[in-house]
C-alpha cells in the first residue's frame, strides 16, 4: 500500500521556491517616492563632486604653443619650407608672468595626424620589438611580419629594424628650453625618465641581450626615415637606446584620436617667472596633411592635467537631477492630491 | 495473443487509379512471427538518428538566416584582409551552434524516449512482405492497427462491436458486420482456404465514407458484395464486447483514414520570433547603410592625395595597383565584417537556451498537477511558450475537455416526489408525509422499470480473457456474469441511467433479439420486446413497446420535456414539469419518462399501423412520423430524470476568466446539438442572458445564406445584448463553402460560438478560417481526442487534455494539462511571464547590439574610414558571449512582473500585454534609438573628455587609443547591464550575483587579459591597458558620470509614465505591495543584510515618511 501511495505521486512537481517561481525577490518599484529621494542625493553628490573637480581643473595651468610655421609671422616659417628641411632650427620665444609650478610636463602635440588608422597601427612587428632575434633576419618573406609592408626590407632586401610604418614615422623634432636670465641663455633641465608607460618601458618592449646593443642590428637597416639607427638614438644614456627609447615607446602608443598630444619631457622643479626661448630643430613634415605642430606647458593634479569637461558635466547632470526631483515631487503632489480630479 | 501469418499476393501500387485491389492472402505459413507494427508517428516526429545528427542539424541550423549570416561573415573573414580576426566571428558562431544543437539534439532524444513507450507496448501483427493485404487478427480491448475490411468475427454472424472514441469522441459502441460469404471463416484453416480480392477507393480522410466491393470465389463461383463504411474497422478504434476478429488490411500506415485527418506536423513559429526576424531584416538594412556609408565616404575622403597616402602611411605598390572596384568590394567587406556585430548573434541562442530552460517551469508548476492522475503539465513544444501570453481565440473541445466524461445519475421526480440517489438508495427529498402503502412504490417501480427497458444500451461482458492451451481458442464463451457487465450506449445519458437503475436494484440484464431481461429486486423478470420507436432529432423522444411478463403490453417513453409532456394525459404534470426546471438549472440534463398502457384492441391497431408504416416502399419517412406520433400519445407520466453530464472542476471560472482576459471562446465539438447546447449553457460558455443564434441544419447554398443574412441583421438590429451562436458541422461547411465573409462576420460579433456535429477535419478548418482573419489572431486549440489532434496542429499553440480516450492528442500537442481548470493559469500566468520575459529579451539584445557597434561606427569618422576597431578582438568576441549574457538569460528565467497570484485573480492583466504590444514597432523603435543614444553618449563623452588629449593621469603620461576604446567598451559593459537591472522588477539571488557579477568578472577578466603577455597572441595591444586605465582618477569619474548620463533620461521617464499614465499591471504591482505581505517580508528580511541594500530598503520603507518632509 505505501507502494502504491508512493507510485501514485510519482510525477509530483517539487514544492521548492525554485520550482514554483516563489524565490524570495526584492521587488523594487521605481516610483517618485524612492527616485526623489534618490535624485536629491545624487544631485547633490553630483554637485559636489563637480565643484571640486571644477577648482581642480582650474588650479591647472597650460601653456600651448603653434610653431609649425604657416603663417610668415612665425618662427618657423623658414623651417616649414619642405625644401630646405634639413636640420633647420628655429627657436620660440616666451614669457611667463608667475611661477609655473613643478613638475611641468612638457608635450609635442599634432593635429590632423592619424595614428589611429588601421593599417598604421598593425605596422610593426611585435617579435622584433620584444628583443626576438629571429625576427631581424630575412627568412623566406616570413619575417619580419609582412604587416610591416611597405617598410619590411630596404632595396637591397635588408630587413629593416625596427620594421613597420609606425616606427618609421617616429617624430623627430627636438626641443631645448633655455631661461633667458639678464641676457643669458639658460638651459632648463628636460627629465626625459618616465614619459612611457612603465609596463611598454620594463615588460612589454625588450631589446635583444646582445652586448653591445649594435651587433644585434649587423645585416639590418634603419627605418628609412630615420637619422639614427635604433641603438643609437640617445647618446647619452645607454639604457635608453633601441626599442626602450622612451621617446620611442611614447610613440609607439597610439593616439586615439588625430588631434593629439605626447609626452615629450618633465620638468620637475617647475618653471619660475621670466623670459624663456624654446629651440627647436625641425625635422617632421606636416604640412602636406594640414598638420599642425605644437608644444605644451601643463602641471597636473591627481586627475591628470587641466580637464574642465568632468567638473561641467558633474555640475550640470548634478543640477538636473535636482530639477527633475523637483519637478517630480510637484507631479506627485498633484497627482496624490487630486486623484478624483482625473 | 495469437496472431496469423497471411500472404499478400499483390496490390496495384497506390494513387494511379481510382481504386484499389487487394488480393486477400490465401496461402498461411505454419509459424508466424510477431513484428512490431509500424505506427505511424515514427517518420514524422522524429529529426534525427544518431547518425545523421551532425550534418543534419547543421544543415537545419545554416538554413536559419542569422547563423547563415554568421557563417558567410566568418568565411569573409577568412577570405579577406579584414579588421577583425575571423575568430570574433567563428567563436561565438561555434557557441552558438554548439548550445544549439545539444539542445535539439536532447529533444529529440526525449521525442524517442515517449514514442518507444508509446509504441512498445500494444499490438503485434505479423506480415509479409507489405502489410497490405494481410489478415490480421485483433482480440477484445485492442485497438486496430490499420484499417481492415471485417472478414469475420466470433460471433456467428460475423458482427463486432467496436468504439471510436479516440477517433471522433463518441463512446457508444458501434456495430460492424462482415459479409456473409467471409464471416463463415472463423478459423485460420478456414480463413486459408478463402479466395477473395477487395476492390475499394483510394484513400481518403473521410472517416464516415467507404466504398468498395469484395469478390469472393466460392467453389470456383465469384460472387460480389458491396462493402460499405459498416464493413471497415477504423484504426485507433477499440474493438469490445467481441473476442476476437479477423480482417483484412486495406489502408495501412500513413495512408489509414485516422492518419490522413492528422495534418502534417509543420513548424509551429510563435508571433514573436516573426517579429524578431522583422526587426533582424531592419537591423540587416541599418548594418548595409552603414557599411556603404563608411565605404563612400573612406572613398570621399581619400581622393585627396594627403589623407589617402600621408607620408607616414605609405601604401605598398601591390595596394596600390589593384583595381579599384575590387578595393571598393573589399572595403564594403571590412565594413560589413567590422559593424556585423549590430546583429545580435547569441539572440537565437539566448532564446532558445530562454525557451528550454524556462518550459521547465510549466512542468515544476504544482498548480498544474493533477492529483488524482498524477499528471503534471507537459511542454512538447518550448518554441511556443510566449505565444501562450498571446491568445486571442480559445477553441475547445467539449467531451473529456469541458466535461471529465462521466455521465452522473443524480436526481429524479416520480410523481411530482423528488428523489435524489444516496447510496444506491432513492430518497425523497425532505421526507413528506407519504403513507408508505400509497401509489408511491408501484409509481416507482414503474418509473425504475422503465428507465431501466426504455433504451437502446448494449451490454458487454468481461470474457475471461485466459485460454486453456490446447483448446480451440476462437469457441464461444458464454459464460458470463452480472459482475463483469459493462453496458455501452450512443447516449451517455441512457448508459448513467441505465447503471444508476442497477444500482437501485433493477438490473438491465440481457437482450437476445427480441426479449430482455431484467432483475427487479433479485427477481427475474422477462420482457417481449415488440417494437422500438427509434430517437429522432425531430421528436426528440423514443419509445419501447413491450409485452409484459404477465401479458400485457405496455410503451414506455423517454424523451425531451418538450416532447412528452403535451402528449401526457395522465400524471403530476405540473410537479413534474416544475422540477424539470429545476434539474436544468441546476446544470442537469433532463429526461422525461412516460408510459402507455395498450389494451388488446389497441394494440393490435399500434401493431397494424407500425408495420405498415415499416414496409411502405414510398414515402416510409412520413408514414413512419405519422404512426409515430398516432401512438405517443395519451402518455401517463411518470417522472423525471436529472443526470448530470459532469463538468471538470472550474471549467466555469475558467472560461470566464479566459472571457474576462479578452479571449474569445468557442466550443467545437462532434456531439449532438441538443447535448452541446445545455453543456455549454452549464459550463458558462453560454449565458441564460445570451441571444442564442442557430445555423442548423442547412440544406442548400441559398438557404445558408438567407439564415446567415438574417443573423446578421439580428446582430445589428439588438447590439445591447450578447449573442451565442450555435453552428452544426453541415451548416459550417456549406457556409465556408461560399459564405466565409457572411460568416466570419456573424462569428465576430458573437461573445460565444458553438460548433457541434464538427468532423475533425472541419475543427482544424475552422481554426484556420480564425487564425487567416484579417486580424491574424491567435489561436489556442485544446482537446483530448485523436479527433481534436488536427485542431490542435493546425492552430498556433496546440493544448492537449490528458484524458480518457488515449494520448494522440498529448502526443501531439504542444502543452498538455491534466484538466480544462489549468489553461486559466497556463495563459494567464505563464503566458504572462513568458511573454514579458522574451519580449524584453529580443528588444535589449537589440538595444545592446546597437550600444556595442555604434561607437565602432562612429569612430570610423575619426579614423579615416580605416576599419580601425575600436575595441580589442577579445572584446568583440566575449561581449555578447560572456560579458552581458547570463543577466538577461536570468532575467528571461526569473522575471515576473506581478505575483502569479495578481496575475490569475485579475485576469483583465492578460489584455495589457496582447496583440503583442511589448513588441510592437514604436516599442522597438524605443530600443533602438535608446541604444544609438546610448552609444552616443558613451563614444562622444570619452571623446569630450579625452578631447584636446589633456592627460588624465597623474604621472603625466598619456592614453593610447586602446585606452580610449576600453573606457567607452567598460562604460557600456556597465550601463547595458544597469539599463537591464532597471528593467528588471523581480530581483531574486540569481539576478542579483549575475547582474553584479557580470560586472565584476569584466573588470577580474579585463585585470587579467591586460595583466599577462600572451604568447600565442599577435599582438599585446592591451597589455596593461585597463590597469592604466583604472589607475586614472578622472577615468572613475567619467565613467560614473556617462554611466548615469546614460540611466537618467530613463528614469525620469520611468517614473513619468508611473505616475502620469500607470499600465493595469503597474497599478497591480503597486496594490501588491501596499496589501500582499509576502512582498513586504521579502524585501527587509532577505535583501538587507547586505549593507547596501539596508540602504536601499530603508529608501523604501522610509519614503514617506521623506516625502512628507516636504
Amino acid at each position: 500500500m505505501q507502494k502504491k501511495e508512493n507510485q501514485e505521486v510519482e510525477n509530483r512537481p517539487d514544492n521548492t521556491a525554485f520550482t514554483q517561481q516563489r524565490l524570495p525577490a526584492w521587488q523594487p518599484i521605481l516610483s517618485a517616492g524612492i527616485v526623489i529621494p534618490l535624485f536629491v542625493l545624487v544631485g547633490l553628490a553630483f554637485i559636489g563632486i563637480g565643484v571640486a573637480l571644477f577648482v581642480t581643473s582650474r588650479n591647472l595651468h597650460v601653456l600651448e604653443m603653434d610653431y609649425t610655421g604657416v603663417e610668415k609671422t612665425s618662427p618657423c616659417f623658414s623651417c616649414s619650407d619642405p625644401i630646405k628641411q634639413k636640420n633647420c632650427k628655429c627657436s620660440l620665444s616666451f614669457e611667463l608672468d608667475k611661477l609655473f609650478e613643478g613638475p611641468v610636463f612638457f608635450y609635442y602635440g599634432l593635429t590632423n595626424y592619424f595614428q589611429n588608422q588601421r593599417a598604421y597601427g598593425v605596422s610593426k612587428d611585435y617579435n622584433q620589438l620584444s628583443g626576438d632575434l629571429d625576427y631581424f633576419t630575412f627568412f623566406f618573406s616570413i619575417v619580419p611580419d609582412s604587416t610591416c609592408k611597405p617598410y619590411r626590407y630596404d632595396v637591397n632586401n635588408k630587413p629593416i629594424v625596427p620594421c613597420g610604418s609606425l616606427a618609421n614615422s617616429m617624430f623627430n623634432d627636438t626641443f631645448n628650453l633655455y631661461q633667458m636670465k639678464n641676457g643669458v641663455k639658460e638651459e632648463v633641465p628636460l627629465d626625459g625618465k618616465g614619459i612611457s608607460w612603465w609596463t611598454d618601458y620594463n615588460i612589454k618592449y625588450r631589446n635583444p641581450s646582445v652586448n653591445p646593443l649594435r651587433n644585434a642590428f649587423n645585416g639590418t637597416v634603419k627605418p628609412l626615415y630615420w637619422s639614427k639607427p635604433a641603438y643609437e638614438l640617445d647618446p647619452t644614456d645607454t639604457a635608453n637606446n633601441g626599442f626602450i627609447n622612451q621617446d620611442f615607446l611614447v610613440w609607439m602608443r597610439r593616439s586615439a584620436l588625430p588631434n593629439f598630444r605626447k609626452l615629450y619631457r618633465r620638468i620637475t622643479d617647475g618653471l619660475p617667472a621670466g623670459n624663456y626661448s624654446l629651440e627647436i630643430s625641425y625635422n617632421y613634415p606636416v604640412i602636406a596633411f594640414d598638420g599642425k605642430k605644437k608644444v605644451a606647458f601643463s602641471n597636473v593634479s591627481w586627475m591628470g592635467g587641466k580637464n574642465e569637461f568632468l567638473g561641467i558635466a558633474y555640475l550640470v547632470i548634478g543640477s538636473l537631477c535636482l530639477v527633475m526631483s523637483v519637478v517630480m515631487l510637484i507631479i506627485y503632489h498633484w497627482r496624490n492630491s487630486s486623484p478624483d480630479a482625473n | 495473443m495469437c496472431v496469423l501469418h497471411l500472404m499478400l499476393q499483390g496490390f496495384d501500387p497506390p494513387h494511379q487509379s481510382e481504386t484499389r485491389t487487394i488480393y486477400v492472402a490465401n496461402r498461411f505459413p505454419l509459424h508466424g512471427h510477431y513484428i512490431p507494427t509500424v505506427t505511424f508517428s515514427n517518420g514524422d516526429v522524429f529529426q534525427y538518428t544518431i547518425w545523421n545528427f551532425v550534418p543534419k542539424n547543421l544543415f537545419e541550423q545554416f538554413r536559419r538566416i542569422a547563423n547563415f549570416y554568421f557563417l558567410i561573415i566568418f568565411l569573409v573573414q577568412l577570405m579577406i584582409d579584414t579588421p577583425t580576426s575571423p575568430v570574433t566571428s567563428g567563436l561565438p558562431l561555434f557557441f552558438v551552434i554548439t548550445v544549439t544543437s545539444i539542445k535539439q539534439g536532447y529533444e529529440d532524444w526525449l521525442r524517442h524516449k515517449a514514442d518507444n513507450e508509446v509504441n512498445g507496448a500494444p499490438v503485434y501483427v505479423v506480415r509479409s512482405g507489405s502489410l497490405v493485404g494481410d489478415i490480421v487478427r485483433v482480440a477484445k480491448d485492442e485497438t486496430f492497427p490499420v484499417d481492415l475490411v471485417l472478414l469475420s468475427s466470433d460471433r456467428p454472424d460475423g458482427t463486432c462491436h467496436i468504439t471510436t472514441a479516440s477517433l471522433d469522441g463518441e463512446t457508444n459502441l458501434k456495430t460492424h458486420y462482415s459479409v456473409a460469404e467471409t464471416s463463415v471463416c472463423q478459423s485460420v484453416s478456414q480463413l486459408e482456404s478463402l479466395q477473395a480480392v477487395v476492390e475499394c477507393q483510394q484513400p481518403e480522410a473521410d472517416l464516415y465514407r467507404f466504398v468498395g466491393r469484395m469478390t469472393v470465389t466460392l467453389l470456383g463461383e465469384e460472387i460480389v458484395r458491396p462493402l460499405g463504411p459498416e464493413n471497415l474497422l477504423l484504426r485507433g478504434a477499440r474493438l469490445k464486447n467481441t473476442k476476437e476478429i479477423f480482417g483484412v488490411a486495406v489502408y495501412t500506415g500513413m495512408e489509414s483514414k485516422m492518419a490522413l485527418n492528422y495534418k502534417c506536423k509543420s513548424q509551429k513559429r510563435s508571433a514573436v520570433e516573426k517579429s524578431m526576424n522583422s526587426f533582424l531584416i531592419i537591423y540587416l538594412c541599418i548594418l548595409l547603410f552603414e557599411a556603404i556609408l563608411s565605404t563612400i565616404l573612406k572613398y570621399a575622403w581619400q581622393s585627396e592625395e594627403k589623407w589617402n597616402e600621408p607620408f607616414y602611411n605609405q601604401k605598398t605598390e601591390q595596394e596600390r595597383n589593384s583595381s579599384p572596384i575590387l578595393k571598393f568590394i573589399s572595403d564594403f567587406l571590412a565594413f560589413l565584417v567590422l559593424y556585423n556585430f549590430i546583429i545580435p548573434i547569441s539572440l537565437y541562442v539566448t532564446v532558445e537556451m530562454q525557451k528550454f530552460l524556462g518550459s521547465f517551469f510549466i512542468g515544476w508548476d504544482l498548480d498544474l498537477y493533477h492529483e488524482e492522475s498524477d499528471q503534471k503539465a507537459q511542454v512538447n513544444t518550448s518554441d511556443l511558450n510566449e505565444e501562450l501570453g498571446q491568445v486571442e481565440y480559445v477553441f475547445t473541445d467539449k467531451t473529456g475537455t469541458l466535461t471529465e466524461n462521466e455521465m452522473h445519475f443524480r436526481e429524479c421526480s416520480i410523481n411530482g416526489t423528488k428523489y435524489r440517489e444516496v447510496n444506491g438508495k432513492l430518497v425523497p427529498e425532505g421526507l413528506t408525509d407519504d403513507s408508505p402503502d400509497g401509489s408511491t412504490p408501484h409509481m416507482e417501480l414503474l418509473f425504475l422499470k422503465a428507465v431501466a427497458l426504455c433504451h437502446t444500451v448494449q451490454i458487454s461482458y468481461d470474457q475471461p480473457d485466459c485460454m486453456v492451451p490446447g483448446s480451440d481458442p476462437f469457441s464461444h464463451v458464454n459464460g458470463f456474469s452480472a459482475n463483469h457487465m459493462e453496458y455501452y450506449a450512443s447516449s451517455p445519458d441512457e448508459k448513467a441511467l441505465v447503471e444508476a437503475a442497477k444500482r437501485i436494484g433493477i438490473t438491465f440484464i440481457s437482450s437476445n433479439g427480441d426479449t430482455v431481461e431484467i432483475k427487479t429486486f433479485g427477481k427475474t423478470e422477462k420482457f417481449k420486446l415488440l417494437h422500438v420507436l427509434e430517437f429522432d432529432p425531430n421528436r426528440r423522444r423514443m419509445s419501447v413497446i413491450l409485452q409484459t411478463p404477465s401479458g400485457g403490453q405496455i410503451m414506455f417513453t423517454k424523451g425531451a420535456e418538450s416532447a412528452i409532456l403535451p402528449f401526457a394525459t395522465s400524471g403530476e404534470m405540473e410537479k413534474t414539469r416544475l422540477h424539470v426546471d429545476e434539474f436544468a438549472l441546476k446544470g442537469l440534463r433532463t429526461l422525461v419518462v412516460a408510459c402507455r398502457h395498450f389494451s388488446p384492441e389497441q394494440y393490435t391497431e399500434v401493431d397494424r399501423r407500425l408495420n405498415a408504416a415499416r414496409t411502405a416502399l414510398q414515402q416510409r419517412e412520413e408514414k413512419l412520423q405519422e404512426a409515430f406520433n398516432f401512438i405517443e400519445r395519451d402518455l401517463q407520466l411518470l417522472g423525471a430524470t436529472g443526470v448530470e453530464d459532469k463538468l471538470q472542476d472550474k471549467v466555469q471560472e475558467t472560461i470566464e476568466a479566459l472571457r474576462l482576459a479578452g479571449i474569445k471562446v468557442w466550443v467545437l465539438t462532434g456531439d449532438k446539438h441538443e447535448t452541446a447546447v445545455s453543456v455549454s449553457l452549464s459550463c458558462g460558455h453560454f449565458h441564460r442572458t445570451m441571444n442564442i443564434l442557430e445555423l442548423l441544419q442547412q440544406r442548400s447554398d441559398n438557404e445558408c445564406a438567407e439564415q446567415l443574412r438574417r443573423l446578421a441583421r439580428r446582430i445589428k438590429e439588438d447590439h445591447v445584448i450578447q449573442h451565442g451562436l450555435v453552428v452544426d458541422g453541415a451548416s459550417l461547411s456549406l457556409a465556408l463553402r461560399e459564405h466565409e465573409k457572411l460568416f466570419m462576420e456573424v462569428c465576430k460579433n458573437c461573445s460565444a460560438v458553438l460548433c457541434c456535429r464538427m468532423a475533425p477535419l472541419q475543427k482544424a478548418k475552422v481554426v484556420r478560417l480564425i487564425k487567416t482573419s484579417p486580424e491574424k489572431p491567435i489561436t489556442l486549440a485544446v482537446g483530448d481526442g485523436a479527433n481534436d489532434v488536427s485542431m490542435i496542429q493546425e492552430a498556433h499553440v496546440g493544448i492537449g487534455i490528458m484524458g480518457k480516450e488515449g494520448r494522440q492528442a498529448v502526443r501531439n500537442s504542444d502543452y498538455a494539462i491534466a484538466r480544462f481548470k489549468f489553461l486559466a493559469k497556463l495563459l494567464l500566468v505563464h503566458g504572462h511571464f513568458y511573454y514579458i520575459r522574451i519580449a524584453t529579451l529580443v528588444q535589449y539584445f537589440f538595444y545592446k547590439n546597437v550600444c556595442f557597434i555604434t561607437p565602432q561606427f562612429l569612430y570610423q569618422f575619426f579614423c579615416l574610414f580605416s576599419q580601425q576597431t575600436l575595441y580589442d578582438s577579445v572584446y568583440l568576441t566575449l561581449y555578447n558571449i560572456c560579458f552581458t549574457s547570463l543577466p538577461i538569460l536570468v532575467y528571461s528565467l526569473f522575471e515576473q512582473l506581478v505575483h502569479p497570484h495578481v496575475l490569475q485573480s485579475k485576469p483583465a492583466l492578460y489584455r495589457d500585454i496582447s496583440r503583442n504590444s511589448m513588441l510592437s514597432f514604436r516599442t522597438f523603435l524605443y530600443w533602438t534609438l535608446l541604444g544609438f543614444c546610448h552609444a552616443f553618449v558613451f563614444f562622444f563623452g570619452s571623446y569630450i573628455l579625452m578631447g584636446e588629449d589633456t592627460t588624465l593621469m597623474g604621472n603625466g603620461q598619456m592614453f593610447g587609443n586602446w585606452t580610449f576604446g576600453t573606457l567607452v567598451f567598460t562604460v557600456m559593459v556597465i550601463t547595458v547591464t544597469l539599463k537591464l537591472a532597471l528593467e528588471t522588477h523581480f530581483w531574486t539571488w540569481m539576478n542579483h550575483f549575475v547582474t553584479w557579477g557580470s560586472i565584476a568578472f569584466y573588470f577580474i577578466f579585463s585585470l587579467f587579459y591586460g595583466g599577462i603577455i600572451w604568447p600565442f597572441l599577435h599582438t599585446q595591444d592591451m597589455y596593461f591597458v585597463f590597469v592604466q586605465l583604472l589607475s586614472s582618477g578622472s577615468a572613475w569619474f567619467a565613467i560614473i558620470i556617462i554611466i548615469i548620463t546614460c540611466l537618467f533620461p530613463d528614469v525620469i521617464k520611468k517614473v513619468f509614465y508611473r505616475h502620469l499614465q500607470p499600465t493595469n499591471t503597474q497599478k497591480s504591482q503597486v496594490q501588491l505591495t501596499n496589501t500582499h505581505p509576502y512582498v513586504n517580508q521579502s524585501c527587509p528580511q532577505a535583501v538587507c543584510k547586505e549593507c547596501f541594500w539596508l540602504f536601499f530598503c530603508q529608501l523604501v520603507e522610509g519614503k514617506d515618511y521623506f516625502l512628507s518632509i516636504f
